[in-house]
């Protein structure tokens, strides 16, 4: 565990210096979520009722910006031929990089959540499924998100395949996380718990899947 | 005399182009080689592939008893490999990268502090990778490779952008490695600078090495 | 010991340099499909009478239902030879896998569109979001977008081999997950259960429907082996243009020799500053 902890503490301790997600990813949010605003006429509850499906949208475009910076802090300096030199197991290194960046979503999801609160007029009717829902969905999207990341590392034109591959996978997460927070912001009536444990079986599968992956694309020269 | 690196008709193809075109090469553990040639010959991709780093498309290739092909992370875990990018994070400092790299290759901090006092780096430790030379970059990057105690070195260029003293640094470095039992591969184009230390010198060229000889056998531990 | 990838070691009867990727029994097979295509269309359209309720419309099931079967088999197959990409490492795989991915894309795009095209009479919508295997469907496809167009970026060939591969399974993984999220979303759902099982198909409506399907395999397999042998002479031509390469790369040695032998003593252009 050791590795893990040094790989998540050497990426947080990366944004703490460069601030490239605290000053650029996280003002992105919550201009969307002002977009949102100007664009769904913001007077007549519709805000409000959409809330769980906007708020999660935006998550996941902030995930492809968190995630690419993350892939970039690796190849900018060749340190990824680095991290393959150091021997270290694939799922350590996997594990360390997904922690990271749920570390920084789920960050900027506090800030959302204020943001929703304020602009949208949400409430929250369950703060516990609520907190609940986010961390699943976060540890989701945090797994399959650096699995893909990965898998994009060495190609010229990573930027623009990231989101092609990764927003299809992550389809079944918008819905379930969009279902759970209708029930926590009460703005439809479903079992938001049942959702959560979707969102958690997700998430332990592309954490075990990311594992292993990871350590054959290490592998490769 | 135990047999660190065994090559036996190498190929590796980089996007189709034989950069190896069937490379034999052996090296006795201890021994300090310098590689030469001229640009496009090889050295590099040789390197990288004693490395671990280089996808072997024919032929075999084992380092310090693992196989390149199929024990890649054991060979990587136990070279190091000083290559032309500094290969350290540049938002943070020398001694946290230093660290990190020890973490994972789970050494111990005071190899940190050895390292960063044999490059001369003790006193710039907490400065930022960013703010720093390329030469002192270069001495990092050295430092980072002495962190993991390899026992196969991999210098790529080693001399390239260091000052006198840094010159020296990358020799007293060599001398302790071997010293430690480790082996070493040099790839340079300053012959002069490293010849002195060399037991063998290897002539690479189209891919293959051309001609290997062995001078000053046994002697590789002489400074310069 | 060569452990890596390429040359493909399976032996494999290739076609003959210039002749295309054809073969008699492949054109055999293709006059067949030619036959059996026009054979079916006279029995979906001429022959099989019309649905009481969804009248002519019925008739894009002869086409609709082959072509989802035929589309996941081919999504199958990638899965299949993706596994053993990683398992075994071998490029043979490989050209199945891709064989396999842009077949089942062509027949899943195919039941897509009939699919909608059937929507719109019988469900008096193009689109239902709620339908389980409407939803599920287009997910595979996308997924399948995703995986030809990463292949597409991949520089390094035996690299795209088994990255491309942990793509293709991992977009088969996520099928019971989309699976089961429409499921609970939509809640219902106004996909008309399978037709097959409740026995109230017509005796000649069946046998076009079985019809279609030895037809769609036919197809299927025809386009597999051609698309296959493609794959395959790529890999040959590469591997002819590798030993123009290794012989280039020793002239290129034996330059240089005669090169250090003529100028003796000039050393290397020396980079990085002064020696």
């Amino acid at each position: 565990m050791r590795e893990v902890w040094a790989v998540a503490g050497k990426d947080l301790r990366i944004e703490m210096r460069s601030k490239v997600v605290a000053s650029q990813v996280l003002p992105f949010a919550v201009i969307v979520l002002v977009l949102f605003g100007l664009a769904l006429d913001a007077d007549r509850g519709t805000l409000r009722s959409f809330t769980p499906g906007l708020f999660w949208v935006t998550v996941l475009f902030v995930a492809i910006l968190t995630i690419q910076r993350s892939v970039s802090i690796e190849t900018a300096s060749s340190a990824f031929e680095a991290l393959r030199l150091s021997g270290t197991a694939g799922w350590k290194i996997f594990a360390g990089k997904a922690l990271a960046v749920a570390a920084q979503l789920l960050a900027i999801e506090a800030v959302m959540l204020l943001g929703v609160v304020v602009l949208y007029r949400s409430s929250f009717e369950d703060p516990v499924l609520v907190v609940t829902a986010a961390l699943a969905a976060t540890m989701a999207i945090a797994t399959a998100g650096s699995l893909y990341g990965v898998l994009a590392v060495g190609m010229g034109v990573r930027d623009t395949i990231l989101p092609m591959l990764l927003l299809p996978i992550l389809a079944p997460v918008l819905v379930a996380a969009t279902r759970a927070f209708d029930d926590g912001l009460s703005t439809a009536a479903v079992n938001g718990w049942a959702w959560c444990s979707l969102l958690a079986c997700f998430a332990l599968l592309y954490a075990i899947v990311g594992g292993v992956a990871y350590a054959v694309v290490l592998e490769d020269a | 005399m135990d047999i660190a690196v065994e090559v036996d008709r190498a190929v590796v193809l980089l996007d189709r182009f034989p950069a190896l075109a069937e490379l034999d090469l052996t090296l006795p553990t201890g021994s300090v080689s310098l590689v030469q040639g001229p640009n496009g010959a090889g050295k590099t991709t040789l390197l990288r592939l004693l490395a671990g780093l280089a996808t072997l498309d024919s032929g075999s290739a084992r380092v310090l008893g693992f196989d390149v092909a199929t024990q890649r992370r054991q060979v990587r875990a136990s070279v190091g490999m000083l290559s032309p990018d500094a290969m350290l994070y540049e938002d943070l400092s020398i001694l946290e990268n230093l660290t990190f790299w020890a973490a994972l290759g789970r050494h111990e901090t005071d190899s940190v502090d050895a390292a960063l006092e044999r490059v001369g780096m003790t006193s710039v430790a907490d400065q930022s990778v960013r703010s720093l030379s390329t030469g002192q970059r270069r001495r990092a990057a050295l430092a980072a490779v002495a962190v993991r105690r390899p026992r196969l070195w991999l210098l790529d260029e080693p001399h390239a952008g260091l000052d006198q003293a840094g010159r020296t640094i990358v020799d007293d470095l060599v001398s302790d490695a071997i010293r430690a039992g480790a082996t070493v591969i040099v790839a340079s184009h300053e012959l002069d600078r490293v010849r002195p230390l060399a037991t063998h010198v290897l002539t690479v060229a189209g891919g293959v090495v051309h001609r290997a000889e062995v001078v000053n056998s046994g002697s590789g531990v002489a400074n310069a | 010991m060569a452990t890596t990838t390429a040359p493909p070691e399976k032996p494999v009867k290739v076609v003959e340099p210039g002749s295309g990727t054809g073969s008699r029994t492949t054109r055999l097979l293709g006059l067949a499909c030619l036959v059996g295509v026009a054979v079916l269309m006279v029995f979906a359209f001429a022959l099989t009478e019309a649905d009481l309720v969804q009248q002519d419309v019925v008739r894009m099931i002869y086409i609709h239902v082959p072509s989802a079967i035929a589309g996941y088999t081919g999504f199958v197959i990638t899965a299949i030879a993706s596994v053993m990409v990683l398992w075994k490492k071998s490029m043979w795989w490989d050209i199945v896998a891709v064989a396999g991915a842009e077949i089942g894309l062509l027949f899943t795009g195919l039941m897509l569109a009939t699919g909608v095209i059937w929507g719109r009479p019988t469900w008096n919508t193009w689109w239902e979001w709620g339908d389980v295997r409407l939803m599920t469907a287009l997910m595979l496809f996308l997924v399948y977008v995703g995986y030809l167009a990463y292949r597409r970026v991949v520089p390094s060939a035996d690299v795209r081999a088994r990255r491309s591969a942990i793509i293709a399974l991992v977009g088969v993984i996520n099928v019971p997950i989309v699976n089961r999220s429409v499921e609970w979303w939509a809640s219902r759902t106004l996909h008309q259960q399978s037709s097959l099982s409740d026995g109230k198909l017509e005796d000649l409506t069946l046998f076009t429907l079985a019809m279609g399907f030895v037809v769609f395999a036919m197809v299927f397999a025809w386009m597999l082996i051609h698309r296959f042998r493609i794959g395959w002479l790529e890999l040959q031509a590469d591997t002819v243009g590798l030993q123009a390469a290794m012989a280039e790369r020793r002239a290129q040695m034996e330059a240089d020799i005669d090169d250090a032998v003529a100028h003796p003593g000039v050393s290397e252009p020396i980079e990085g500053g002064s020696a």
